[in-house]
């Protein structure tokens, strides 16, 4: 997987733990919501969980102050399920490094940025097709957006509103 | 079992979205020069040269449709939905192949 | 605002009737061409596969259908001026064949373009602030209005600022861009429900409530297709400030408990008639109460802003009833059935709302030929402030022609082909361009509103039979809206042919209901006769005055039926 950040591909200091490794004594591991409580019992490692996108608030509340970065998983990039659990998992105050991980496109730079994630975790073979220019452009495709409330680009309503003034 | 008809390979092409049928050389505007598969391999191959032009980014939905072949070996396809894509719209015999392939753009 | 503002000068031009681009709306447009430009060139180097570059082509409009690509352009709640129907029929000319369909949501459909002249095509809306931006794809489509909004004589209040505010507000979402499946919106301000608020995902209908305030009810749930519901109430009132944050709040719980599994089963009317309306509106009153609603703080200003577009063009002042309409009326027979069955009452005295119908007899309902879109432009400033609208049942509408000068426009019209007088009547078919175009149809559907217009023809006979909704469509996606026809017709496979499912009793309006079945399905050849047969019934049937539906809501669906069966057209021997 390649990792989008602020537009360009960089290198990830998060490792994704496979299903049978235990878990190491330090660095920046990600493990699924049932093995955090074992993560948390290891001091000196940075914590991150993967959720899918049908989690429900409820089940991360108590690991929200305790991690320092959430990835959401999109099965399907047609899958927009993903945006709104961003939106309701920074509306409950996370202020970690939220991240989209899946086969995301970089046509759909804009809507995660704009939904609260940070970074996107994306396929190689897409990283091959898609380089960082192409998501750069993607990004940068449109100066301002009509709705509010949301990351990323300025608000249409409120510049007009303030042209007015 | 039923009896295996003879079958051509349809698809779209790309920047035009005109349906095209794989010939021998390669994609024809007109049914009738389609390459005809008579074995359940030569359908496979034809499947899998469409499948290539799909990568080549030339054409999209490949796909075998069962014809019948007249006297001089000229295929036309069974189901009225592929008779269609052969001919154009029903209702403006002055649009799409049946309206000429010099009429298409 | 001073007269420097390049938006209030835009505004002091001409009277403005409809909604007009400040820089920011046209930036946008412009923005999206450069970016779908983009997308193509991406597409053609391989840069996105087909399956990558599929929902960003189809939220710019574009579909394959069976013979070629079809672009499908917004008419956003139906309403376009001169300049922009002129712009229409120089697409057409330029990169099309020459004509365009004008559909039951009220958009425009081009079905010739090549991939790589589509971004040409949109730059060359955006030159007159139009666009094909989600009128496809998984997201929330174009909001429909009633097609006499700001002119009816019923009307509350026009929906339409409320159709532009949510066109802006969905454009390009960045959280719903990637729904279950399609979204659809539709408004209405009128007593009189001419916008099926009751058929689609979300309704609104403007309301007011005990103190007075203007807001909505708010309708979820319903919709045609495979599996056709009425909507239910989600709100009863909803206060105009608070529309974009509760829609929000709708498309949000859609997003995340719609179904994904079975594309069949993915709308919100799925979920709402699998969770039942009161889980769903606790979900999305809940989350609209969790909400943070400061962003939404400024939306009544904004609101005040987009519906000062909307005013009234500078009627004339005239006499309620034209002598000289009068006048043509008795020296003109055929004029004066126009001016019977193709102008509806209008709101302001001495004016009237015509229907232009694009059902001529033995026509392809719906479609326009560029000349036809170019003389409905030039109609539309001779006789009425250059404003169209699109109805959802494909007619062209001139809402506000003098009634002095009917007998003039309806010359007009005549020399054009454009001046059938059949609004409304049996020959005013409704029909989804079926499998002469379709790549998803089962059935050709224009050939039967043909040979149906064809047998009907006779003018007298239409009037006698009166208002008779006939709906049409080629496969079970129901673009034809036959579940709301009075008589529907579904164009279906049967052992390798085509056969035509004929249903009874469809309602679009406030009372809404789905047509139901008469028989198994029947050929092509024998739907005019069945048509016939249930007509001569309903003829034989009905008490003075009584419309067709009434008729058949007072007898029952049963005695058609028998009928039929006795007749052996119901289809069970197919």
């Amino acid at each position: 997987m390649g990792l989008i950040s602020n537009g360009a591909c960089v290198e990830d200091r998060w490792r994704h733990l496979s299903d049978e490794e235990t878990l190491p004594k330090a660095g920046a591991v990600i493990v699924p919501l049932a093995r955090l409580p074992e993560a948390f019992a290891v001091s000196g490692l940075d914590i991150g969980v993967v959720v899918p996108n049908v989690t429900e608030i409820a089940a991360l509340e108590s690991a929200l102050p305790r991690v320092a970065l959430i990835a959401i998983s999109f099965p399907a990039f047609s899958d927009g399920r993903g945006f709104s659990l961003a939106r309701l998992i920074r509306r409950a105050g996370f202020k970690g490094e939220l991240r989209a991980s899946g086969r995301l496109i970089a046509d759909q730079y804009g809507h995660a940025i704009a939904c609260g994630f940070d970074t996107l975790e994306i396929a190689q073979d897409i990283a091959q097709r898609q380089d960082a220019e192409q998501w750069r452009v993607a990004y940068a495709a449109h100066a301002r957006a009509y709705q509010q409330g949301y990351a990323g680009r300025g608000s249409i309503l409120d510049e007009r509103r303030k042209a007015a003034q | 079992m039923a009896p295996r008809h003879p079958q051509i390979l349809l698809a779209s092409d790309l920047r035009r979205g005109e349906v095209v049928f794989l010939g021998a050389a390669g994609w024809e505007r007109d049914a009738r020069e389609a390459a005809v598969a008579t074995t359940p391999e030569e359908a496979v191959a034809l499947e899998a040269r469409g499948k290539a032009d799909i990568a080549a980014n030339l054409v999209v939905d490949v796909y075998l449709a069962d014809v019948e072949v007249d006297a001089a070996g000229a295929p036309a396809p069974l189901h009225y939905r592929e008779k269609m894509r052969t001919k154009g719209p029903s209702v403006r015999a002055d649009l799409g192949k049946q309206a000429g392939t010099e009429a298409l753009r | 605002m001073t007269a420097h503002d390049p938006d209030h000068a835009a505004r002091s031009n001409a009277p403005t009737t409809t909604y007009r681009y400040d820089r920011f709306d046209a930036d946008f447009v412009r923005e999206r061409v450069a970016e779908f430009r983009e997308q193509v060139r991406r597409r053609l180097d391989g840069s996105l596969t087909e399956e990558e570059f599929r929902p960003f082509r189809l939220m710019n409009g574009l579909y394959l259908q069976l013979h070629a690509y079809m672009l499908r352009v917004a008419i956003p709640y139906g309403t376009l001026t001169a300049k922009q129907m002129r712009k229409l029929a120089d697409i057409a000319d330029k990169w099309d064949k020459g004509y365009g369909h004008f559909t039951t949501r009220q958009n425009l459909q081009y079905n010739w373009p090549h991939l790589v002249d589509v971004p040409d095509m949109l730059a060359a809306l955006a030159e007159v602030d139009m666009h094909a931006i989600q009128t496809s794809g998984n997201c929330i489509r174009n909001v429909t209005a009633d097609h006499f909004a700001g002119v009816a004589r019923d009307e509350i209040e026009d929906p339409r600022p409320t159709g532009e505010f949510l066109r802006q507000w969905s454009s390009a979402h960045p959280e719903f861009s990637f729904l279950p499946r399609k979204f659809k919106i539709a408004v209405t301000g009128a007593a009189h429900d001419r916008a099926a608020v009751l058929l689609h995902d979300v309704g609104l209908r403007v309301v007011q409530n005990a103190a007075g305030e203007t807001g909505y009810e708010v309708i979820v749930g319903g919709g045609l297709g495979r599996s056709p519901f009425v909507g239910k109430v989600l709100r009863e009132f909803l206060p105009r400030a608070d529309l974009l944050s509760y829609l929000e709040a709708t498309l949000r719980v859609y997003n995340r408990y719609g179904r994904r599994d079975n594309k069949y089963k993915a709308r919100i009317k799925i979920l709402v008639h699998e969770k039942g309306i009161e889980h769903v509106r606790a979900a999305v009153e809940a989350e609209f109460s969790a909400m943070d609603r400061a962003p939404f703080a400024h939306n009544e200003a904004e609101f005040a802003r987009i519906a000062s577009f909307f005013a009234p063009p500078p009627y004339e002042a005239l006499p309620k009833h034209s002598a000289a309409l009068e006048q043509a009326k008795r020296d003109n027979a055929s004029f004066a059935i126009f001016a019977a069955t193709n102008v509806a009452p209008h709101k302001t005295d001495g004016y009237g709302i015509v229907t232009v119908s694009l059902k001529p007899t033995g026509g392809i309902p719906g479609d326009a030929t560029s000349r036809q879109m170019r003389a409905l432009a030039d109609a539309s400033e001779k006789f009425g402030f250059g404003e169209l609208r699109i109805s959802h049942e494909q007619n062209v509408i001139l809402p506000h022609v003098k009634q002095d000068d009917l007998l003039a426009l309806w010359r007009f019209l005549d020399a054009e082909g454009l001046a059938s007088a059949n609004a409304g009547l049996i020959t005013d078919i409704i029909s989804c361009p079926g499998l002469d175009y379709c790549a998803l149809a089962t059935a050709r559907s224009i050939p039967i509103a043909q040979e149906i217009s064809k047998r009907f023809a006779d003018t007298e006979r239409q009037r006698d039979i009166g208002k008779l909704g006939i709906k049409i469509s080629g496969c079970i996606n129901a673009c034809g809206h036959h579940h709301i026809g009075a008589i529907g017709i579904l164009g279906l496979e049967k052992k390798g042919q085509e056969s035509y499912q004929i249903t009874l009793g469809g309602d679009p309006t406030l009372s809404a209901n789905i047509g139901e079945i008469v028989g198994p399905g029947v050929t092509a050849d024998q739907v005019p006769d069945v048509i016939e047969h249930i007509v001569d019934f309903y003829l034989a049937q009905r008490t003075a005055g009584e419309l067709f539906i009434d008729t058949w809501r007072r007898i029952g669906h049963a005695r058609f039926k028998e009928v039929l069966r006795r007749e052996g057209e119901d289809g069970a021997d197919i």
